[in-house]
């Protein structure tokens, strides 16, 4: 379960609420007008933005000491998913060991999720060498291999073609069934919402709402979700 | 913990050499290069001493006395070479100098010598040195050079930073007291450029930037004996030439005073008399059995010596270096 | 982005540690001189006049260097032709080389008989008389000129390439383009490079010296050589030598003020499309400035090593072992440098934007304004009771080399820093890449480009100094500059010049290495 309870987030000028609980293994969206703090909410999750007020609280445990690293979370940004002077392999063993000192078997490990994702082979290959989509892959190897509870995706695949990105979210998907994390994605397309999983949460006028199902949520949007879909 | 480690590596040096002596030489940089006096006097020394001579570099004469006044009486010196006579006032006053016992010697200098301090090794006469092809007539002197055309230029190093240049300057005072403000202002216009050291004003008239440069009346035995080339000259001025005497002196202090003296007396004998002539291109102070080296019998033998004596010197500078300051910012 | 809550962290006392080092090496060693002097002495007219020479000649040489420096660098930021990487890295020389080598390149190029008074003569004029200010600003733009051109072009190519697309869509001529797009970049960069070169020129010293005609063109520096030379006036040597930090504290702040520009290694090669530069009459005058300015800096190096090539056939045994000495101390001061920069620059980012990181990022420039005549001094009187000063002479000059390098490479390594941070930064943190394993993984490797540029530029720089080495000098173990001069007051000028070309080779060699290595196969 995660919680945010009573939280209040600061961010240049701007607040937003939360005060909400997300079901172990559920797959959420997150909807709203750019600018409403979509990212912001998922920063604060990870630990990159201190809440003024308020608690995330993951599995009963008050995440607020934790690094960004210690926390049970593992995030994929808008770019820069890669480091572009290490390979493949590399950037996916970074989810096991910082240091990049794996056993043989640890190295097994990130071949096994390069293979997961369609990328067997290509584990020598530095970002630079590789297409815009089997970057997705590899930073999705790394979620993986990380095998967090938690993953958060902040519009990772926005730069990416429909297809494309369809491809990607199924594969996020099954990642996330097949690993039973909770997912939190930020998109600002109601179809990815609507492909993504059961629920959706709106961030609109510096209040993140509670999640609802996602198919009721667009059968009868409420007035904030209206003007944003037009 | 990096002082004891320190501590520890002196201590292992000095054991190591327990048995040999170690004589510190203080001395200028140019004395110990390849090429100075140095090596030979080195090898000479230990030959005869059964000792371990160290030489310590420290830029050029007053720079030396910078350093031995920055170290006072904790200093590791031995002996100290290459002071000369506008600075051995200062030094005595240190205090760190003992006598050198050695009052009977007598020299080949035009000046009667009576330091109880320190002994001199070697001179020179400073003058402008200039080569006979470009210039057929140079002035005779420092009026006639004032007189001359306004092209004829000459480089001379800075008095506040080179000892050639203090020597210009001491030698224009005592050929001319008074009249030595006047003297600079004709001088001025000739005056191309005035030179850290005398490595840079030699260079650049060996470029051909100025037709004379402040330099010493040995000067042109180094391109006649090693370079078998007679162009350059020194031009030998009516009012005499200022002297540069160049001596040495044992620390009162040190643990090997005896060998130190006995260096002293090493450094006026023929073995090391011998060297100094075509090494450091001076005359050597007592001239060694074996004459001087063939080709110094060209130089100019000034008539006239021009010097201060040691404490006079330091007197005078101040007050020269200010009308020498105000003739040549104008 | 608000950094997560963490006590201070080991990199910033590694910062604050370096900063203490620096500290101690230019003001705690103006503190011992003060400490050491026997007597107080104030400043007499003669030092305040060296003082209004100073500024003088280094307001012009700056202003002068930057001046030119505008059109230069907007030809090379416009401009693709052959050649045009190495002309940048030659273009680097100067700066670069030993004082003593250059002003000798310098006069047989302009000097009363250099090629351009010969070509006078021969047309019937006057021979060139550079002697005075004239001579000490010429010396300083040659100097200098190129550290400003490398600025200003890093300003240039940091306008984007859309910008430019844009003005082009809107049918901008250059004169718009220079309006809207360069004049407001040149308003950011310009008095930075030109607070940078007028520090540099205050602690001038020999080229003030050769080049002066006289004592008017007396510099703060050469007062401190006189006052440590024949009067042995420690504390007028340690007053002047604050008048002097004083002066460069006061363009410091000003610089502070106006933000000094970065100095990467980066990006140089980078060309932007310009639809607007393609007339006839501005290519031709990007093409003029572009020869003059590579025949103002590469003739004088070209004398050098014309007259350098005789001498260097029969250079002696010892010479080139200086030479070895020279290399290898030089490498450890690099080495050393990036034991310092890469600490300090590291606390200054994780410090942000703020006094606190302003404050370390001004410790680490203090170099450019400290007088080598006092750290030297300082250095000896503080490690004379406890050690041998000749046993130290190596290390020691490698050390005061390294933190004299300090500055430039933190101007390098800053701002790349941040952007790495900025791209990477929340990655890293995300997958608890901490302390040396993030050092180790993230940061050196993209660092690749400033650190080659700094490393190259310190090794360079520490190559062709003279300054400190003189009161630790060990006569075994001389460096190839000490050799050099060795040689010329040896009456051996023929083989001085040699060793000044084997030493304008070392050094470019060295700085070519190490800024070639930082671009070879650096992914971006």
């Amino acid at each position: 379960m995660l919680i945010l309870e009573k939280l209040v987030i600061g961010h240049e000028g701007f607040e937003l609420r939360a005060d909400l609980s997300i079901a172990p293994g559920a797959r959420v969206a997150v909807i709203g007008p750019s600018g409403a703090g979509k990212s912001t909410l998922l920063d604060a999750i990870a630990g990159f933005l201190p809440p003024k007020s308020g608690r995330v609280i993951f599995q009963g445990r008050d995440l607020g000491p934790l690094a960004p690293g210690e926390r049970p979370v593992s995030m994929l940004f808008q770019d820069n998913n890669l480091f572009p002077h290490l390979s493949a392999a590399q950037n996916v063993a970074l989810g096991l060991r910082p240091n990049l000192r794996l056993s043989k078997a640890e190295w097994q490990a990130v071949e096994a999720c390069l293979d997961h994702v369609g990328l067997a082979g290509f584990g020598a290959r530095k970002p630079g060498a590789l297409s815009g989509g089997q970057r997705s892959r590899v930073a999705l190897a790394r979620v993986l291999l990380r095998d967090r509870p938690l993953m958060l995706l902040d519009e990772p695949f926005s730069a990416l073609g429909p297809a494309l990105k369809a491809e990607m979210l199924a594969l996020v998907r099954e990642l996330a069934v097949e690993t039973g994390a909770t997912l939190l994605m930020v998109t600002h397309d109601p179809g990815d919402a609507v492909m993504i999983g059961d629920q959706t949460v709106l961030v609109a006028e510096g209040q993140v709402h509670a999640p609802v199902e996602t198919g009721e949520l667009f059968s009868d949007p409420p007035e904030a979700l209206r003007a944003y879909l037009g | 913990m990096k002082y004891p480690i320190i501590a520890a590596g002196a201590l292992l040096a000095t054991s190591a050499l327990a048995e040999t002596p170690v004589l510190t030489v203080y001395t200028y940089d140019s004395f110990i290069s390849d090429w100075g006096p140095g090596p030979q006097v080195e090898k000479a020394f230990e030959e005869r001493c059964g000792c371990d001579v160290k030489f310590v570099g420290a830029g050029d004469g007053a720079s030396l006395l910078g350093r031995l006044r920055l170290e006072g009486v904790r200093t590791e010196a031995d002996v100290v070479l290459g002071l000369d006579t506008n600075l051995t006032a200062l030094a005595a006053e240190t205090g760190l100098f003992a006598l050198h016992d050695r009052n009977e010697l007598s020299f080949d200098m035009p000046v009667e010598w009576e330091d109880p301090m320190f002994l001199p090794y070697d001179w020179g006469y400073f003058a402008f040195v200039y080569d006979k092809a470009k210039l057929p007539e140079p002035p005779t002197s420092f009026e006639a050079l004032a007189a001359a055309p306004d092209d004829l230029k000459i480089v001379i190093e800075d008095p506040r930073s080179s000892t050639p240049g203090l020597g210009l300057l001491l030698w224009v005072k005592a050929a001319y007291g008074d009249r030595a403000p006047e003297i600079w202002e004709g001088l001025a216009p000739h005056v191309l450029t005035v030179t850290k050291g005398w490595s840079e004003a030699y260079g650049m008239f060996l470029e051909g930037e100025a037709d004379m440069v402040l330099s010493y009346t040995t000067s042109p035995a180094y391109h006649l004996i090693a370079e078998q080339d007679d162009s350059k000259a020194a031009a030998p001025f009516d009012e005499g030439h200022y002297m540069q005497i160049e001596v040495g002196g044992a620390i009162a202090s040190s643990d090997e005073l005896e060998l130190a003296k006995e260096f002293l007396d090493f450094m006026v004998s023929d073995d090391f008399q011998s060297i100094i002539p075509t090494t450091n291109w001076m005359y050597p102070a007592r001239t060694p059995a074996g004459g001087l080296p063939e080709g110094f019998e060209t130089l100019i033998a000034p008539e006239k010596a021009l010097i201060y004596a040691a404490g006079e010197a330091a007197k005078i500078r101040q007050e020269a270096l200010e009308e020498w300051r105000a003739a040549l910012s104008q | 982005m608000a950094r997560r809550a963490q006590p201070v962290s080991s990199v910033i006392w590694a910062g604050v540690a370096v900063a203490a080092l620096v500290l101690a090496l230019t003001l705690g060693t103006l503190a011992a001189v003060f400490w050491r002097a026997e007597t107080l002495s104030a400043l007499g007219p003669a030092d305040w006049a060296a003082v209004r020479f100073t500024a003088m000649q280094a307001l012009l040489s700056a202003a002068l260097s930057v001046a030119l420096a505008v059109p230069v660098a907007r030809a090379l930021a416009r401009r693709r032709f052959p050649g045009r990487g190495l002309l940048i890295t030659l273009l680097g020389a100067p700066f670069i080389l030993p004082v003593i080598v250059a002003v000798l390149g310098l006069l047989a190029v302009f000097g009363r008989s250099g090629l351009v008074s010969d070509a006078l003569v021969w047309a019937g004029f006057d021979p060139l008389n550079i002697y005075g200010l004239t001579g000490v600003v010429l010396a300083h733009v040659f100097f200098n000129l190129p550290l400003a051109t490398r600025l200003i072009l890093q300003g240039w190519l940091s306008i984007p390439a859309e910008r430019f697309r844009l003005a082009a869509s809107l049918g901008f001529a250059p004169g718009d383009i220079a309006r809207v797009l360069e004049r407001p970049m040149l308003r950011a960069v310009l008095p930075g490079a030109f607070v940078v070169i007028f520090v540099i020129c205050t602690t001038s010293f020999a080229v003030a010296l050769t080049l002066g005609g006289g004592p008017r063109a007396t510099t703060v520096e050469l007062a401190i050589y006189q006052a440590f030379r024949f009067e042995f006036d420690l504390s007028r040597a340690a007053l002047l030598s604050t008048v002097q930090f004083a002066m460069s504290a006061v363009a410091a702040g000003l610089a502070l003020w106006v933000a000094v520009p970065a100095m990467t290694g980066a990006g140089l090669d980078r060309l932007v499309e310009r639809w607007d530069a393609r007339g006839a009459a501005l290519r031709a005058q990007d093409a003029l400035w572009l020869l003059a300015v590579a025949l103002f800096l590469l003739t004088p190096l070209g004398m050098v090593v014309l007259g350098g090539l005789r001498g260097l056939a029969d250079l002696p045994v010892s010479v080139l072992q200086a030479a070895l000495r020279s290399v290898l101390v030089s490498l450890g001061s690099a080495l050393l440098m990036l034991c310092l920069a890469l600490p300090m620059a590291l606390a200054v980012v994780r410090l942000g934007h703020g006094l606190a990181s302003n404050l370390l990022e001004g410790v680490g420039a203090l170099a450019i304004a400290a007088s080598s005549l006092v750290i030297g001094t300082g250095l000896f009187i503080l490690i004379f009771p406890i050690a041998d000063p000749q046993a130290l002479a190596l290390p020691v000059t490698a050390l005061v080399n390294a933190v004299m390098s300090l500055p430039f490479a933190l101007r390098a390594l800053i701002p790349a820093l941040r952007d790495i941070e900025g791209a990477y930064g929340r990655l890293a943190d995300s997958l608890d890449m901490r302390g040396w394993v993030r050092v180790r993984l993230l940061l050196l490797p993209r660092l690749r480009r400033p650190l080659g540029f700094a490393l190259g530029l310190a090794a360079a720089l520490s190559m062709g100094d003279l300054g400190v080495i003189a009161l630790f000098a060990d006569p075994q173990e001389a460096t190839l500059p000490l050799q050099l001069y060795r040689l010329m007051s040896a009456y051996r000028m023929e083989q001085a010049a040699g060793a000044a070309l084997l030493l304008l080779g070392l050094s470019l060699g060295l700085f070519w290495l190490f800024d070639r290595g930082g671009r070879l196969r650096a992914d971006t």
